[in-house]
């Protein structure tokens, strides 16, 4: 029988593995997939709470606004990296430790 | 165990098992190709969850935008005669230990709580959700409009090439 801790469970393996890809990808681009994984695993949790919680769909709306949050991230931290490609010529985060010149 | 367990388990293991594929493996195309079983996992997750909006919001903005997005970053930092998009990974073992601590607290969290559970019935959501949006949440609604109106913006401006540079 799958509960409300089978989902949570899913969501703390997806988060986890988020944090993991954010912690030690050295590339911008694979960072930013890790984070996409945290904040679908985000979701996850708000949408189990909201199915088994007797508040409508207070939750699910919540997830609708960090899809929102989501797309927006995603636009302007590809800008900042297409930025420091040009500037840097890499993508390494460990390139990255200037701050202009 | 009934065919709904069933197909949760094979969801989870598929969504968990790309996700691993995303942060372990070496080449960047494989990572956002998997990425995509991930995002269609979790759709399918948001199905079983009774979310039927949610899950097609899923397919269309991630699948169709975030991961489009992702892989055009993939392949317009690399070189194009460059094609083994390798990349590096650094502090394997402090990643590992705090990725394991996360969750390992996360999921005792998880199984030790007492959830107060309210069994109710699945429905279709998107009309409750559409009516939500004009009504209770107009406001932050309006505002993620404008949200998605400055990360548009700004993200052109971030990425224009200056005439004087």
């Amino acid at each position: 029988m799958i509960t409300l801790q089978h989902y949570l469970l899913l969501s703390a393996a997806l988060f986890s593995l988020g944090v993991f890809g954010v912690l030690t990808r050295k590339n911008a681009v694979n960072v930013l997939m890790g984070i996409e994984l945290i904040l679908n695993s985000a979701n996850i949790n708000l949408i189990a709470f909201s199915r088994y919680s007797s508040h409508g769909l207070d939750g699910q709306m919540f997830a609708v606004f960090v899809i929102v949050v989501a797309a927006a991230e995603v636009a302007v931290a590809l800008a900042i990296v297409l930025t420091m490609y040009r500037l840097l010529k890499t993508v390494s985060l460990d390139r990255a430790d200037t701050l202009r010149r | 165990m009934s065919v709904f367990d069933i197909v949760f388990c094979i969801v989870a293991l598929v969504t968990i098992g790309s996700a691993a594929i995303v942060v372990l493996s070496r080449s960047l195309i494989y990572s956002a190709f998997a990425l995509l079983f991930t995002f269609f996992g979790v759709a399918i997750v948001y199905v079983m969850l009774g979310a039927d909006f949610l899950a097609a919001t899923q397919v269309l903005v991630y699948v169709g935008g975030i991961l489009i997005l992702l892989l055009f970053g993939v392949m317009l930092t690399h070189r194009l005669y460059n094609l083994n998009l390798k990349t590096e990974t650094f502090q394997l073992i402090p990643g590992l230990l705090i990725a394991l601590a996360v969750f390992t607290s996360l999921a005792l969290a998880a199984t030790q709580t007492h959830w107060k559970r309210v069994e109710k019935p699945v429905a279709a959501t998107t009309e409750t959700i559409g009516k939500l949006f004009m009504e209770e949440y107009l406001l932050p609604f309006e505002i993620a409009s404008i949200l998605l109106l400055v990360a548009l913006i700004g993200a052109a401006m971030l990425v224009r090439r200056r005439s004087d540079a």
